[in-house]
C-alpha cells in the first residue's frame, strides 16, 4: 500500500502550473471559430487600412454611363454603384468610417463605464446609489430610441454619432463593472490588501481591477456587434456621415433606390456590417466560454 | 403582493420624472434656435421674439421644465411645428400602427425563439443545438435594415409575392383585417421578429441548460417521474427569467422600430420620429420619445409584476 504511494507520488510530473490568462488564451487559440472570426475581422481590418495601398479604382470617382453594373462585370468584380463608382473600392475604403464609427464608442464606454462602475461597487453607500440610478433612467430608454434621439437631437455627422452611441453605452457597461466589482470587493485578499494600509485607489487600481477587468471586457466585445449595427443604422438614416463619404450604412440607404435595377449590389454594404457584426459576436461568445474554468 | 405592486409603482415615480427631464433636455442640447423650423427666412426680430414668447423658451429652463411637465401630466405635450395638430393625436395615432407591428412580430419571434430555445438547450451539444444556436447568433447580428431591404428584393423584387412598402393599398388610414391589407405586415414583422427571436433563443437555452443541470431535475427522474413530466418542471423554473426577457424585448420593439418602419415606409411612430428628426420639428422629437420611453418603463413595471407573481422568491428579496 504504502509502495504504491510512493510511486504515485514520484510519477507526478513536477511541471509549472499555467496562469490563469495563459490557459484562457492557448483554449481560445484551440477554437475553430474564434480564430475564424479573428482571421476574417484582421483581413477587413487590414484591408481597410491599407485601402490607399491596394492598387483600388477611385472609391469616388463616378461615370455616369458604367452606373449600376453587376457583380461579376469584367473590370469591376462587385459591380458599380447608383453614381458609377466601383463598389469593390467603396466597400474596403468605406470599412475605414464604419470601423471607427462602429468600434470607438465602445472603447469610451468601456474606459468612462469601468470607472464607474468600479468606483460604484467598491465605494458602494451614496455614490454607488448616485450613479446606479442614473444608469437606471439610461435604462428606462430602448438602446436605439435613445441613440437616434441624442443623434437626432444633436444633428448629423460622425462625432455625433460616436457621442450618442457612447452615451447609449456607458450605462450598460457601468451596470456590468458595478456588479463584477460587488462580487468582488469583500473577498480576503482585499481585505488583506486593505489591512495591511492600502488606499481605496491602490486597491480599485492594484488588486480589483485585474480581477474585473475580463468580464467587462467579454462584455464590451459583444457590444461592438450591436455598436456596428446601430453606427451604420444611423448613416442609414442619414444622421451619420454625409456623401460622398464611403461608409456601409450610409451607401446600403443611397443604393436602396436601386434595388429594382441590380438589387444583389445595393445588398452588398450590409452583407459587411453583417460579416462584422457576427464575428465580433462569435468571438465574444469564445471569450466568454475560454474564461469560464468551470468547463 | 399589493404591497409589493405599491413599493414598484413608487420606485417608477422618479425615474418617469427623470426620463420626462431627458425628454425635455433633448431640444436644449440641439444647436441651433428650436423655432428655425417654424421662422420664415426673413422673419424680423420681433417676430422672432414673439414666437419665442409664445412657445415659451424666453422663460428659465426650470420653469419651463415645470411648465412641460405640468401640461404633460394633463395630456398636452404642445402641438407639432410641422403641421400644427396636437403632438398627442399624432403619436397615438402611430403607436397604434407600432403596436400592431409589434405584436404581430412578438408572435412570430417568441414562438420560434421559445421552440429553438428549449429544443437547443434541452439537446444540447447535438446537432440540434448547433443549428439552433447558429440561428440564434445570426439572428442577433443581423443588422435588421439590411435583412428588411433583402427581403424586400427576395419576396417583392424578384418573386412580386409581397408589398414592399406601406401599410395597405389604401394608405394608413384604411386598415382592415384581410389579406388585402395583412400582406403589407409579413415583411416588416418577419425582419422585426429576428433580433428578438435570437435573444430568446440564447437566453432560454441557457436557462434550459442550468436548469437541468440541477440536483431536483436529478432527483424528478430518480422518483421515476417520466420525461414530459421533467419537462413541465423546467419549463415552469425557466418561465418567469424568459418571461422577463420577452417583455423587454417587446419593449425595445415598441421603441427601436424607427429604422424597419423606414425601410418598409411603415406609418407608425418610428417613421414619425424620423420625420420629426428630420424637418426639426422639436415638440413632436421630444413628444415622441416621451411616449416610447414611458411605454417602455410601463412594459417593464408590467414585466417586474408578472414575474412576482409567478415566483414568490421575487416578492422577499
Amino acid at each position: 500500500m504504502s509502495a504504491m504511494l510512493d510511486s504515485a507520488l514520484q510519477a507526478a510530473p513536477a511541471t509549472k502550473a499555467r496562469g490563469y490568462w495563459a490557459t484562457v488564451a492557448r483554449r481560445i487559440v484551440g477554437d475553430k471559430v474564434s480564430m475564424a472570426c479573428a482571421i476574417i475581422l484582421v483581413l477587413i481590418f487590414a484591408s481597410a487600412l491599407l485601402a490607399p495601398w491596394l492598387g483600388l479604382a477611385d472609391p469616388y470617382q463616378g461615370s455616369m454611363i458604367r452606373r449600376l453594373r453587376h457583380i461579376g462585370t469584367p473590370g469591376y468584380p462587385l459591380g458599380t454603384d447608383e453614381l458609377g463608382r466601383d463598389m469593390l473600392a467603396r466597400l474596403i475604403y468605406g470599412g475605414r468610417l464604419s470601423l471607427i464609427v462602429g468600434i470607438l464608442p465602445v472603447i469610451f464606454a468601456f474606459a468612462i463605464g469601468t470607472s464607474l462602475g468600479l468606483v460604484a461597487g467598491y465605494v458602494g453607500g451614496r455614490i454607488n446609489t448616485a450613479i446606479m440610478r442614473t444608469v437606471d433612467v439610461f435604462y428606462a430608454f430602448p438602446s436605439v430610441l435613445l441613440a437616434i434621439a441624442i443623434s437626432g437631437a444633436l444633428g448629423a455627422g460622425i462625432t455625433n454619432s460616436i457621442v450618442s452611441l457612447t452615451i447609449v453605452f456607458v450605462p450598460q457597461i457601468t451596470r456590468v463593472a458595478e456588479s463584477v466589482t460587488t462580487g468582488v470587493r469583500n473577498m480576503d485578499f482585499v481585505e488583506a490588501a486593505r489591512a495591511s494600509g492600502a488606499g481605496p485607489i491602490t486597491i480599485m487600481r492594484v488588486h480589483m481591477l485585474g480581477n474585473v477587468l475580463g468580464a467587462i471586457f467579454v462584455y464590451a466585445t459583444g457590444l461592438i456587434s450591436v455598436s456596428m449595427i446601430l453606427a451604420a443604422g444611423l448613416s442609414f438614416l442619414g444622421l451619420g456621415t454625409k456623401p460622398p463619404e464611403p461608409e456601409w450604412g450610409l451607401m446600403l440607404n443611397t443604393l436602396r433606390t436601386a434595388i429594382y435595377v441590380n438589387p444583389w449590389v445595393a445588398a452588398l454594404p450590409g452583407a459587411m456590417i453583417f460579416a462584422v457584426s457576427i464575428c465580433f459576436n462569435l468571438l465574444s461568445d469564445g471569450m466568454r466560454s475560454a474564461m469560464d474554468i468551470r468547463n | 403582493m399589493f404591497a409589493y405592486i405599491a413599493r414598484r409603482i413608487v420606485y417608477v415615480i422618479p425615474i418617469v420624472i427623470c426620463v420626462a427631464l431627458v425628454c425635455f433636455l433633448l431640444v436644449h442640447i440641439t444647436p441651433g434656435d428650436p423655432l428655425v423650423a417654424v421662422l420664415p427666412a426673413d422673419a424680423s426680430q420681433e417676430l422672432a421674439a414673439q414666437l419665442r414668447s409664445a412657445y415659451g423658451f424666453d422663460r428659465p429652463l426650470p420653469v419651463q421644465f415645470g411648465l412641460w411637465l405640468w401640461r404633460a401630466l394633463h395630456g398636452d405635450l404642445g402641438s407639432s411645428i410641422a403641421t400644427g395638430r396636437p403632438v398627442l393625436t399624432e403619436v397615438m395615432r402611430a403607436v397604434g400602427n407600432t403596436v400592431m407591428l409589434a405584436v404581430a412580430a412578438a408572435m412570430i419571434g417568441f414562438t420560434f425563439g421559445l421552440l429553438f430555445g428549449l429544443i437547443a438547450g434541452y439537446f444540447r451539444d447535438t446537432w440540434v443545438d448547433k443549428v439552433a444556436t447558429s440561428v440564434a447568433i445570426a439572428g442577433v447580428s443581423l443588422p435588421h435594415y439590411w435583412l428588411g431591404m433583402v427581403l424586400v428584393i427576395i419576396f417583392s423584387v424578384q418573386l412580386n409575392w409581397l408589398p414592399a412598402v406601406g401599410a395597405g393599398p389604401g394608405g394608413s388610414g384604411a386598415w382592415a383585417w384581410d389579406w388585402e391589407h395583412l400582406r403589407y405586415l409579413v415583411l416588416p414583422a418577419i425582419t422585426t421578429s429576428v433580433i428578438p427571436m435570437g435573444i430568446i433563443t440564447r437566453t432560454v437555452r441557457a436557462l434550459t441548460g442550468d436548469i437541468l443541470s440541477q440536483d431536483f431535475v436529478e432527483a424528478l427522474r430518480a422518483k421515476g417521474l417520466r420525461e414530459t413530466a421533467v419537462f413541465r418542471h423546467v419549463v415552469k423554473n425557466a418561465a418567469p427569467t424568459a418571461l422577463a426577457v420577452m417583455g423587454l424585448q417587446l419593449g425595445y420593439m415598441l421603441g427601436g422600430s424607427i429604422l424597419i418602419e423606414t425601410v418598409f415606409s411603415w406609418p407608425g411612430s418610428g417613421l414619425l420620429l424620423n420625420s420629426a428628426i428630420f424637418q426639426r420639428d422639436l415638440p413632436l422629437l421630444q413628444g415622441t420619445i416621451l411616449v416610447l420611453a414611458l411605454f417602455f418603463v410601463l412594459l417593464n413595471l408590467l414585466v417586474d409584476i408578472a414575474q412576482a407573481a409567478i415566483d414568490p422568491r421575487i416578492k422577499r428579496s
